[in-house]
């Protein structure tokens, strides 16, 4: 058998080596939303098809006046975009954003327009000009 | 003997002046046009510009263009550690030093500044085993946005700044590699 290696340039790895560095240059260069600020998140699973902006989630903000132990672990937010299923009806009841946006700790939900303030067709996901957003997953 | 000292208050001034003009030419973008806001959602110009937060805090040149601990440290900011009463609120000062870095210089991880903001389990066991030496990271994985990559690179400083963590230079380094014997009194347990 022929074992495949990306450093074996005699098996074809050469081209393999080359996409990859080339996978890795493309990586490292912003490629969209160099202008939203670092760490912006995007939640467009539900939002738009049910006829409401995007929701812009902004870290900066929010970790000023919170640590990141209160959503990340009290609160239970994933430390993953996307691996969270944030819908209005847990919200509402509580859960995710809710524990705060209650009224209480912060304003409450019927300030709709304050989270779902996105352009139409954003996609989900970290955005916020991250410098090195290679070929992975936030 | 007065105009000596108008010169001195000038010179004062000026220096100060410039000095602050040097330090601060951070920019940010306005929420209307950054790329993600609709500007014609009812939340433009209700919603907390990021320059009017940010420019107060201590200044960096990546990511937010933020020193998050420092900022935290020196009080400039009191971000909460809690909601409900009952949350124990956990804080470790332990540095490991990380030896298998190639030809770059050795990583120095220090917990103080990460449970500062982070709770042990936000890492322990889900991200990184509780064990020195156990945990087989890469660049290539931190890159894809794992390991340190869960954070760096997405809202913590980016992988474009090497020498943060690759701070210890293998060849005047005379300790013990992986957990350091306590050195810092200084860590803000809260």
């Amino acid at each position: 058998m022929n074992k495949v290696s990306i450093f074996n340039v005699a098996a074809g790895g050469k081209a393999r080596f080359f996409s990859l560095v080339l996978l890795l240059v493309v990586g490292l260069v912003p490629v969209d939303d160099a202008r939203a600020e670092y760490g912006d998140v995007v939640l467009n699973r539900y939002a738009e098809s049910e006829g409401m902006r995007p929701v812009i989630f902004p870290h900066w903000f929010h970790r000023i006046r919170f640590r990141c132990k209160v959503c990340h672990h009290e609160l239970g937010f994933e430390m993953r975009a996307g691996s969270n299923d944030v819908t209005m009806a847990r919200i509402i009841e509580g859960e995710f954003c809710g524990m705060c946006h209650n009224g209480e700790i912060s304003w409450a939900v019927d300030n709709c327009d304050l989270c779902h303030s996105g352009k139409p067709g954003l996609k989900s996901g970290i955005h916020g000009g991250s410098q090195t957003k290679g070929p992975g997953r936030w | 003997m007065f105009i000596s000292r108008v010169f001195v208050l000038i010179w004062v001034f000026s220096v100060h002046g410039l000095a602050h003009s040097d330090i601060d030419k951070r920019q940010w973008q306005p929420l209307n046009n950054d790329g993600l806001h609709d500007p014609a959602s009812p939340a433009m110009g209700v919603l907390q510009e990021p320059a009017e937060a940010l420019r107060p805090l201590p200044g960096d040149y990546a990511g937010n263009q933020v020193l998050w601990v420092k900022a935290l440290r020196e009080g400039y900011i009191e971000p909460r550690s809690n909601i409900f009463p009952d949350t124990t609120v956990e804080f470790l000062d332990m540095d490991i030093i990380m030896e298998n870095t190639s030809i770059m210089p050795m990583v120095l991880f220090p917990h103080a500044e990460h449970t500062e903001w982070l709770d042990c389990k936000n890492c322990h066991d889900i991200i990184f085993k509780e064990k020195v030496g156990a945990n087989q990271i890469n660049m290539f994985q931190i890159l894809q946005g794992e390991y340190c990559g869960r954070c760096h690179g997405a809202v913590a400083f980016p992988l474009t700044e090497c020498f943060r963590c690759h701070s210890v230079p293998r060849d005047t380094f005379t300790g013990q590699y992986g957990v350091q014997p306590k050195t810092s009194t200084d860590a803000n347990p809260q």
